[in-house]
Parts: structure tokens; sequence; C-alpha cells
């Protein structure tokens, strides 16, 4: 394999599994902030014991998310030095900017977090809990700006040999980028929810504590129900934008191949690279809906993209089709739910599918960013420049190294952070020992 | 590479200053995470029982993660200000650099991981794993600054190919042995403050014993730099730079002083300004170059040639003054609210 090949996939590998744990980190921060908030204006003891349980996850899942992502910062220098150089001068900045006004304040903050229960008044620790949902929400704002902005590249001139930033208020107003949060975000909190909700449903068929894993499934079910419905909306205003910034994506998600008004979209379609390998049973003008709100508009099909400028087909077509079919799958899932949800004891099959169903929204977030960045190659900076013109002039054997150490030292610390975090969800919050223990 | 700016221009000065924050971004870096790596580089030699491994584990664990922050915030500066040099610097250093975030993360995860299984031989991995990947990264940064300060080849085109066992030169690891020392002095220090009894003592004796050591290798150091490198150019130039040595000097002197007096907080004070006038010292050097280039001095990557765009580099600096200020704020609260000697209570790692 070339210095390409191997640099995209350490990139993929090393995004991929930082992205178990980022999701995860904004909405459940958001959730225990609301359960200290409970606490505080309550004093009911419940919610303090809600968020220090939680929290214990939350902590060995932050760990992870944050050792993570440093690898990522560097790889930009390390695998893609000649992107960061081309467009050094807008993203860059972005990168520095999350680093002082976001990073700074959840890194801080959680080690007050952490160590704070007996130091600080029930009200400033729950102002931490904050802090923390607040920096690490305001990090993904300026992480998917830059994202924004390799999606649809906005506010620069090619100037000196490379991409000046000109206005960075359209750097910073990017209607992708926006969008790109307002999906990832809702999509997190869904997670966060059915990250509770499966603990839960475990604790609640064994009938441990009772009332703490009741409160926790409903505050749980009715997040998870409230941001699929969000989510699922807010993607189809995503698809929409789609016609206008990346129509080749958009051709690649639907194996789109002939230009044509009134598109149809297919019931029955097995894509391929060169055109599809079948169509049947189509519903005539539905993407056309899809991508403009109109049944006639035209939409352009991949056969009007030179072959160099196609994405990988496939890819695209089934991890978006993963995406929206999990989606759907968690709308019916929560509704279901949350309407039976004060008496959930009474399905003892749901109770014990809840906690497979952990993993879902993991998978609809993957399939979600792999239609992303994959949907946007051959591109790293979409029609500015290309992924192969971006790597850097390092060894393919220095990078296959790292590639092979990295994979092997991110299993093994991903194995031990989720068999941690299963044992200790198993273990409930009956167990008395200090939280930071 | 093309000369994008002007010498005496808006974009000159502005570049310059970024350059002095990037060289202050750094040296916060080294002050703030450099005890905490010193701690975990100590924890085999000074740590008897699980109780002293604790009282260590906690001396750093509310700070650590924030401290290491400085590192992205200083990298995403180099990225954001200078990202000619920033492509050079990470490219160029692929292999000791993958390896630093390896050991960082390594290290992340073991102040979490450990306390979570009640097994004596769970511990011990995560402890060894934690005292390995300490010394590690203050090595690897040592050698890594010791090469920058040195020069690297870089040729015409810009791109270096000094691949892991070219950065182990040995002035290189002269930097590396320096760095480990003075973070270990820099970790004893600070252990002084945050633990009480024996395990107190033996920190003060730790400390009092790598004094000499840090002072004779400080000054082997300088000899070495100034026999084998570019560095003293700027200061043969303008002599009155001289002054800049006074910071470490004066930082040794005060440490050693405070730390006979027992004035614990002062004489890791101290050691921080030795240390920030170290890192200062080293970047006055080799300014206005950010990567200078060995042999050719002429293929370097300097302010001039690595800067961003005027417009960026203000808008950088606006947020520079907003948040680094906002940042040293609470993280002096949270030093001040925390840092007080660990009493058997906050025994929790």
């Amino acid at each position: 394999m070339d210095v390409l090949m191997l640099s995209r996939l350490q990139f993929a590998a090393a995004t991929m599994f930082h992205f178990i744990f980022v999701p995860l980190t904004l909405g459940l921060s958001v959730l225990i902030a609301c359960m200290e908030t409970a606490y505080v204006r309550t004093g009911n003891e419940v919610y303090k014991k809600m968020a220090k349980f939680w929290g214990k996850l939350f902590l060995v899942n932050f760990a992870l998310g944050v050792v993570t992502g440093i690898t990522l910062e560097f790889q930009f220098g390390t695998n893609w030095s000649r992107y960061s150089m081309y467009v050094g001068d807008i993203f860059g900045s972005l990168l520095a900017i999350e680093a002082t006004a976001a990073f700074f304040l959840e890194s801080t903050f959680i080690g007050v977090w952490h160590f704070g229960w007996d130091k600080l008044s029930p009200k400033a620790h729950a102002i931490t809990a904050w802090l923390v949902a607040g920096a690490s929400n305001l990090s993904a704002i300026w992480i998917l700006i830059a994202n924004g902005f390799m999606q649809n590249p906005v506010g620069y001139v090619l100037r000196n040999g490379r991409a000046e930033l000109t206005d960075f208020w359209a750097v910073i107003t990017n209607k992708y980028a926006w969008l790109e949060f307002f999906h990832v975000v809702p999509a997190s909190l869904l997670l966060a929810g059915f990250f509770i909700v499966g603990i839960s449903a475990w604790h609640l068929l064994r009938k441990n504590n009772t009332e703490f894993f009741q409160k926790s499934f409903n505050l749980g079910i009715s997040v998870a129900l409230v941001f699929a419905l969000f989510t699922a909306a807010e993607g189809h205003i995503h698809g929409n934008n789609l016609s206008d910034t990346q129509p080749a994506k958009l051709a690649a998600m639907e194996s789109h191949w002939e230009t044509q008004k009134n598109a149809p979209m297919y019931l029955l379609l097995i894509p391929g690279e060169d055109g599809n390998v079948l169509e049947a049973l189509p519903l005539p003008g539905v993407l056309s809906f899809l991508a403009y709100n109109d049944f006639n508009a035209e939409v352009k099909g991949l056969s009007d993209f030179p072959k160099e400028d196609r994405p990988p087909v496939v890819l695209s077509f089934l991890s978006f089709r993963l995406m929206v079919g999990l989606g759907t799958l968690f709308i019916l899932l929560a509704g279901f739910g949350f309407l039976v949800r004060n008496k959930v004891d009474q399905y003892p099959r749901l109770l014990k599918a809840l906690p497979f169903c952990i993993p879902l929204p993991y998978f609809a977030l993957w399939a979600g960013w792999t239609l992303t960045e994959v949907g946007r190659q051959p591109w790293i900076v979409y029609g500015l420049m290309r992924t192969s013109d971006a790597v850097s002039p390092v060894g393919a054997g220095e990078v296959g190294f790292t590639l092979v150490l990295m994979t092997l030292l991110y299993a093994l610390l991903g194995a031990v952070g989720i068999w941690l975090m299963v044992k200790l969800a198993k273990k409930g919050p009956e167990d008395n020992t200090p939280i930071q223990a | 590479m093309t000369t994008l700016m002007e010498t005496g221009s808006l974009h000159y000065y502005l570049a310059m200053i970024w350059f002095i924050l990037w060289g202050v971004l750094w040296a916060v870096y080294f002050i703030l995470d450099g005890f905490d790596l010193g701690v975990g580089t100590l924890l085999p030699f000074l740590a008897r029982s699980e109780t002293d491994k604790r009282a260590l584990l906690n001396s750093t664990g509310p700070f650590w993660d924030g401290n290491e922050v400085w590192l992205i915030a200083a990298g995403g500066v180099t990225f954001a200000a200078f990202p000619y040099a920033y492509a050079q610097m990470f490219s160029g250093l692929y292999l000791a650099l993958m390896l630093l975030l390896f050991t960082l993360i390594v290290r992340g995860v073991s102040f979490e991981f450990r306390s979570k299984v009640e097994s004596p031989g769970w511990r011990k991995a995560w402890d060894t794993a934690h005292a390995v990947c300490s010394f590690l990264p203050a090595l690897l940064l040592g050698v890594a600054f010791g090469n920058i300060f040195q020069g690297i080849p870089l040729d015409e085109t810009g791109f270096s190919q000094a691949g892991l066992f070219g950065l182990l030169n040995p002035y290189g690891i002269a930097g590396g042995i320096l760095f480990v020392t003075i973070f270990m002095m820099h970790g004893a220090l600070w252990l002084c403050i945050r633990t009480t009894g024996e395990l107190k003592a033996r920190a003060e004796s730790v400390a009092t014993k790598l004094w000499p050591g840090v002072v004779v290798l400080t000054v082997l150091f300088l000899a070495y730099t100034a026999m084998s490198t570019q560095l003293f150019a700027n200061y043969l130039v303008y002599p009155v730079l001289f002054v800049i040595l006074l910071l470490p000097v004066a930082g040794l002197v005060l440490m050693r002083t405070y730390l006979g007096a027992g004035k614990y907080w002062m004489a890791w004070a101290s050691s921080g300004l030795y240390i920030g006038g170290t890192a200062l010292f080293g970047v006055v050097g080799i300014f206005p170059a950010i990567i200078p280039s060995s042999p050719n001095p002429a293929n370097s990557l300097t302010i001039m040639n690595s800067a961003s765009s005027p417009l960026t580099l203000e808008i950088m600096l606006v947020v520079a003054v907003i948040f680094v200020p906002l940042v040293i704020g609470y993280q002096s609260w949270v030093y001040k609210r925390f840092a007080t000697a660990i009493t058997e209570d906050d025994l929790q790692y």
C-alpha cells in the first residue's frame, strides 16, 4: 500500500476510534449537568446519586476521548503536511481557537468536577458540570466549523500558493458547518439517551435500585425520543443543502447516475462504481423531492461528473442507508419505550433488548461520518484540494509501522475501557465508595 | 519556499508577536506538564506503599489534563500562526512525535484505569505504564527541542527527512537528559507542596540531591550548545540579550534557597522560572527561525516564510488576548483551590 492509502487508513482509524467516545461525552455531559441541577433545585439525593453513577462512566469515557483526540490534531501535521500548508491559514486557526476557547475550559474543569465533590458546594459543583458540558459542545462547534470548511470552503482567496483567509465571518457562519452541528449534537444526545436507557433496562429487569433506574430510564427515553425526531428532521434539511454544496455526494449516496427531472428513488437498488447493477421499483420524483423539496426538480447524476471527481459510490450509498435505517428504528424504539415508560417492567423483552441497542447509535454516527468524509472524496477540501495532493512526503514504512502500533494500542485501550465501563455499569450505584475511588 | 513578507511591515510585526507567544506557550507547557511528568517519572523511586502511590497520583490528578492542553494549544498555535513550520516540524519528526503521542495516551488513561480494579497486578501494570509514559515524553520533548535548537536537515524543498535515529544524535540526547532531570526536579518540588510526613521528607531529599545535577547539566548543556549550534549567534550580535540568561540562573539559585528554607511553593515557582527562562533562551536563540535548517540556514523556516496571512494573525491575536488571561485566571483558581497538602480523604486514585 502507498503512503496515501496508509495515511487515509490511519486517519480513519484514529477518527473512528475517537468518535466512539466523543458523542457520549457531548450528550452525557449535558444530562449529568441536568441531574446535578435537579439535585440543587430539589435537594433530592437520588439526583446526586445519579450524577455520581453516570459520572463515573462518563469519566472513563472522557479520558479515552481526550487522549485519542490529541493524536488527531497532530495528524494533520504528521500525515497531511501538504494540506496543513495549503489551508493552515484557515483550518489551523480554527483548531487553535478550539483549544484556547473550549478545550482548556473542558479539561481544567473536568479535574475540578472529578475532585470537587467534597470541596465545592452543590451549586458550585453543578456549575462545573455545566462548564464541562458547555465547553465540550463549544469544542464541537469549532471542530465542525473546521470540518465545514473542508466540506464547503468559504471566506478564502487563493494567494501565495495557498488558501488565505479573507472573511472570518463567512467561515464561522458556514451553513454546512452549522447543519453538521445540529445533526451531530442532537445525535449525541440521542446516543446518551440510549446509553442510559440500555443500562437502566438491564438493572430494571433485575429489580436493582428500581427508583434510581426508573428515574434514569425516564430521563433517557425522553431525551432519546426528542432527539431522534430532531436529528431525523434536521437530516432532511442537511440532504437538501447537499444539492447546492456537494452534488456529487448527493448523487453517490443515492447511486443516482443519469441527470434527470422528476428523479425517482428506487426501493430496490444494487449500486456499483460504474453504474447500478440493478434498479427496480422506482418511486417517481422522490429523489427530486428529497434534494429540492420539489418533485419535478432536476437532480444531477454521477455520469455528469468526470470519473476522477466521483466519490466511492457503494460505500457512500450503504453508509447513508445504514444511518437512515437506524434513525428510523430509533424513532420507533424510543417512541414505544416512551409510551410504556412507567410500566416498562411489564415488558421484559424490551428490557432485555435495550442493553443490546446501546451500540446502534454508535453505528449510525459512524455511518453518518463515513458518508460525510468518504462522500467528499476525492477532495480533502471540496473542489479545492485533492486528498492525494495533501499527504505528507513521509515513508510508507513509517506510516505503516505507526498505523499498526496505533491500531494495537487503541484496540487494547478500547477493550479495557469498554470492559471497565461494563463492569462499573453492572455494579450500579449501590457501590458506596467515593466517586474518585 | 518564497518570502511572503517584508521585514518591518505590519505583517512582520504580527508574525513577531506570534513568535513570542509561540515561545511563551511552549514555555508554559513545559512548566505545567513538566511537574506532572516529573512526578510520574519519580513514581517508582519515591513511592514505597500503595498509600504513597495514591498520594503521588493524586498530587497531579486534578491538574494534568488542563496542563496537557497547553501542548494542544502550542501545537495549535504553531499550526495557525506558522502552518509551514507546523507541517515541517510534525512530518519531519514523524516517528518521534507519534511515539510521544502514544506515550501520552497511555499515561492519560492510566490515571483513570488504575483504581477501577481491585487487583495488585492490575495496579502495578498501570503504575509501570504511568512511570514509563511519563519518562518517555520528557525525554522525547527534550530530544525534539534539542534538535530544533541545533537545526534540522531541511532541504531546499523544505521537507525534512530526519528519521528517529537521526534525531538521537548526541546533542539531541543531551537535550533529552536535561529535560528529564529538570522535570524530575520540578516534580519533586511539587511533591514537597502536596505531600506530608515521610513521603514529603523523601521528596525533599530527592529535590536536594537533584539540584546540583541540574546545575551541572545546565552548564554542560550551555557549553555544548555554544560548541555545536548557532544558538548563541543572536546573543553575540546583541549582547544585551544575555540578560535573559539571568532568568534561569536566578531560578536555579532561588530554587535552592527556598527549598532550604522550606518555602516549597516559592521553590516550585522558581523552578518554573528556571524552565521558562531556559525555554525563552532557546527561542530567542533561534529567532527569526522557527525551525532552523542545518547545515544550510538558507532553508530555515522563519517567521517570514512560514507565517499565516495578516488577517489570520490578527484574529488569532484577538482570540488570544481575550481567552489566554481567562484561562490563566481559572487555572490559577484551580491550583489555589486544589493544590493543598493531600490528606487521607484525598487518596482516591
